[in-house]
């Protein structure tokens, strides 16, 4: 009996992990084991690794993602801290309304985000020509094909998700501490100081986490803006995989393998703190 | 306090306008028959709508990302409420292990996938590289973090544990209390998760333009063609799929009060 029912869950487990090795195992194991080669494919090497990490050029890729991913996720973190704060004082209504509207617009990235910021603010631009009307020609301070137009397309794909991950942790703070922080003297800005955000504070170190993972991982926006120009993480693994020039394989898989480790830090931080917030709640 | 209820509401006013203004502004784009140099568009038609959905290459698109999601979405659900079953009713301990890999895919952006994918399935035995196949693979595993989500959360609602142990007792084998008791009760769950993957997938863009961009046209890499031939064009396709998105949520919201309903008057008649 014991041994039927052995056989009957392995033949049950068995497409599901056939799938799961075939395309999610094997091609990060053979990923990582291609980071060690050298470039012909033939000997063991750590020169892929020492290549990343001490060219000026990918080096510095690596130093702008996580400069965009820290600018853009502190940026996007401060106004969902604000915003969702006053959705909670809403009326349900306008808060259901807000959350399903944040919701729809989390899907908004990549491609057709880059292209709705071009219609905005590109060369011929909707505010561009608006502010030209006004006198103020704007592309004189101001470029979306630059860095401080990427960094506000990223912040804008950050928001509505930071809004949705933060909403419910204002839950947490309950009426009756306001009230009773209020009764014993203390401000508003000092209840926030001293028990509103120490509260929140698991939830927004989380937040900031998949925030800061989810810009590292962006590809397809700043794609879609400037092409391969944006000396970003992604951007460089992209082109050394299927580029224009000859492809690197063996190089594009450590940056590869560089890129996930930072992922694995920003969720291993995200899960250490979510669990130690659920053991304070209890 | 309630002196300051019109800061928040001006806070939220300003946030949706914030959200809504890139949206609002493809939209214009979409309907606007001239629009170059002044602010608002010269005049309005709907003759990019005409023309997209009268495109045959648009439309081939379209039934490729159908394709594709199509398949991914079938196996996903079929292998993965199986497994997620198995392992909760009769494999707790590899429970933990489970989730573990499932939470992998979070952790893998789509430019490392493709490094992987192409590296195994361009050579050596099995060649999968510039057919739908590598596809098909690389979405299934997009997605299993939300699938399994959404079934290992259903079997705990409905007690799946009890569910089976009431069927059997009634005489009905493992495998038939498993397709006639315990699939059609997690069947809810089971299509929101795939409402929310299939969103996921048709606006997936990195890895198809990796693995098949040359030879297999989806819709986003359609879109991302048309982006410097023709705005307008490109305009309309964002808000179709913006539709598409919308559509999608609104029937999760629907499907999910119905659940929670079916929960309640299952409560309440307890």
């Amino acid at each position: 009996m014991h041994r039927k029912v052995t056989l009957f869950a392995i033949i049950a487990l068995l497409p599901f992990a056939l799938l799961v090795v075939g395309f999610l195992m094997l091609p990060l194991i053979a990923m990582i084991h291609d980071s060690f080669l050298s470039a012909d494919g033939r000997t063991y090497t750590l020169e892929q690794y020492i290549t990343a990490l001490t060219s000026p050029y990918y080096s510095k890729g690596i130093v702008n993602s996580l400069k965009i991913s820290l600018y853009s996720s502190v940026i996007g973190m401060i106004i969902a801290f604000v915003v969702s704060y006053s959705i909670t004082r809403m009326p349900k209504k306008i808060q259901n309304f807000m959350i399903t509207f944040s919701n729809l617009t989390s899907n908004f990235s990549g491609v057709p985000l880059a292209f709705a910021f071009i219609i905005l603010l590109g060369n011929s631009g909707l505010f561009t020509l608006l502010f030209k009307e006004w006198g103020w020609n704007m592309t004189d301070t101001f470029s979306l094909y630059s860095w401080s137009g990427l960094v506000l397309v990223y912040v804008y794909f950050q928001v509505p998700l930071a809004i949705l991950l933060l909403y419910p942790a204002y839950s947490g703070i309950h009426k009756q501490w306001r009230e009773s922080a209020a009764l014993l003297g203390a401000s508003n800005l000092q209840f926030w100081l001293r028990i509103g955000i120490p509260v929140l504070l698991p939830s927004i170190v989380g937040t900031f986490s998949i925030l800061f993972a989810n810009a590292m991982g962006a590809y397809a926006t700043a794609y879609a803006l400037v092409g391969s120009n944006y000396n970003l993480l992604t951007i460089r693994i992209g082109s050394l995989i299927a580029g224009d020039v000859a492809t690197q394989p063996q190089l594009g898989s450590a940056l590869a393998v560089i890129l996930g480790l930072m992922m694995l830090g920003a969720m291993w931080i995200n899960e250490r703190l979510m669990r130690r917030f659920r053991r304070d709640l209890q | 306090m309630k002196n300051k209820r019109w800061l928040s509401l001006l806070v939220v006013s300003a946030a949706f306008i914030y959200l809504v203004l890139p949206l609002a502004a493809t939209f214009m784009y979409s309907i606007a028959k001239e629009w170059s140099h002044t602010v608002l568009p010269v005049s309005y038609t709907l003759d990019w709508y005409k023309e997209l959905f009268t495109d045959s290459r648009f439309l081939a698109a379209v039934g490729r990302t159908l394709t594709v999601s199509a398949i991914a979405l079938i196996a996903s659900v079929v292998t993965m409420s199986v497994t997620v079953f198995v392992v909760y009713m009769y494999l707790p301990k590899l429970e933990r292990f489970l989730q573990a890999i499932t939470m992998i895919p979070f952790a893998v952006p789509g430019v490392v996938a493709a490094v992987g994918l192409i590296k195994v399935y361009s050579s050596g035995p099995i060649v999968l590289s510039g057919t739908i196949w590598i596809l098909v693979g690389a979405y299934y595993v997009l997605i299993i973090p939300y699938m399994y989500q959404g079934i290992r959360n259903s079997l705990r609602t409905i007690d799946a544990r009890r569910l089976m142990e009431a069927a059997e007792i009634l005489g009905a084998s493992k495998m038939k209390a498993f397709l006639q008791v315990v699939a059609p009760n997690i069947m809810g769950g089971i299509i929101i998760s795939a409402l929310l993957s299939f969103s996921i997938l048709i606006g997936e863009f990195v890895m198809a333009n990796f693995l098949v961009g040359g030879s297999y046209e989806t819709i986003q890499i359609y879109l991302m063609r048309q982006l410097n031939q023709n705005g307008h064009l490109s305009s309309a396709i964002v808000i179709a799929y913006f539709t598409i998105v919308l559509m999608i949520s609104w029937l999760m919201l629907k499907l999910g009060t119905r659940f929670n309903k079916k929960e309640e008057n299952k409560e309440n008649a307890a």
